[in-house]
């Protein structure tokens, strides 16, 4: 399936349909924090198994880096 | 004063920290005459602070928020500073910055910048939010950006993370404070347009 993540089409062929936690290992993101949005939706960390991503879905995982 | 100033005027910003970020940002927002700035911190000025905060060697010891609410009205006196020396929570977040009509995440530790994100997003989705996200270390002016996700802005290099190589420096965190504040005006004359 193709995904856009942080503005850039990305092909998956690992599966159909990924839950936040598979689309973590997969892009091997290992921050502990990232602000997940799917279709423009928050997804907070208690949903990461449940909110599933789909083909053709705009997914943001945007990387809360330390320092300020 | 400047062109802008009348406008300006009519609007509150918050800031969500009130270090590199924050004190930078906070400052250059006065000086071109924003209404009212809501600022918290719990922290206090230390000597290492210094290298690229907006206080002063006599102030070390002084609460933050207080310090930069002095250090503001000898810049600007037409500026209302409300200035918060509390410790941020999901709560706290909705109630203090209730009317501003921009928040900046200033904030330094990730976890912290997460919920103040979160919590903007899921209560308080009308709010537009400017936050700073990679800071760290000097050079590769290229690398800093600015990226927009619905009323998400996020100023920084979105990858340098603050350790012993990569300290936080005067240049570069005042170039994303002052980025951040000035995609906080462009937020309020162009898009809010009160």
């Amino acid at each position: 399936m193709k995904i856009v993540l942080n503005n850039r089409e990305k092909e998956i062929t690992e599966k159909n349909e990924l839950n936040v936690i598979e689309l973590f290992e997969i892009m091997r993101f290992t921050f502990p924090n990232i602000v997940v949005k799917i279709n423009g939706n928050l997804i907070q960390k208690q949903n990461y198994k449940t909110a599933l991503i789909r083909n053709g879905d705009m997914v943001d995982a945007i990387h809360m880096i330390s320092g300020g | 004063m400047n062109i802008f100033s009348e406008r300006l005027q009519k609007y509150c910003v918050g800031i969500a920290g009130a270090g590199g970020l924050g004190s930078n940002c906070a400052v250059s927002l006065a000086r071109i005459g924003i209404g009212k700035i809501v600022i918290v911190d719990y922290d206090i000025v230390s000597k290492g602070d210094l290298n690229r905060q907006c206080y002063f060697l006599d102030q070390i010891g002084e609460k933050k928020v207080l310090a930069l609410k002095k250090n503001i009205s000898k810049i600007n006196q037409d500026v209302e500073i409300y200035a918060y020396d509390l410790k941020l929570n999901s709560d706290k977040i909705i109630k203090i910055f209730k009317d501003c009509d921009v928040i900046v995440e200033a904030v330094d530790l990730a976890e912290t910048k997460q919920m103040v994100i979160e919590t903007i997003l899921s209560q308080m989705p009308d709010k537009y939010i400017v936050s700073g996200l990679g800071i760290a270390g000097y050079g590769k002016n290229i690398e800093i950006k600015t990226r927009k996700i619905d009323k998400l802005y996020i100023c920084g290099d979105e990858k340098t993370e603050i350790s012993e190589i990569n300290p936080p420096l005067a240049p570069k965190v005042g170039i994303v404070a002052n980025m951040q504040a000035n995609q906080v005006i462009e937020i309020l004359l162009d898009i809010l347009k009160k």
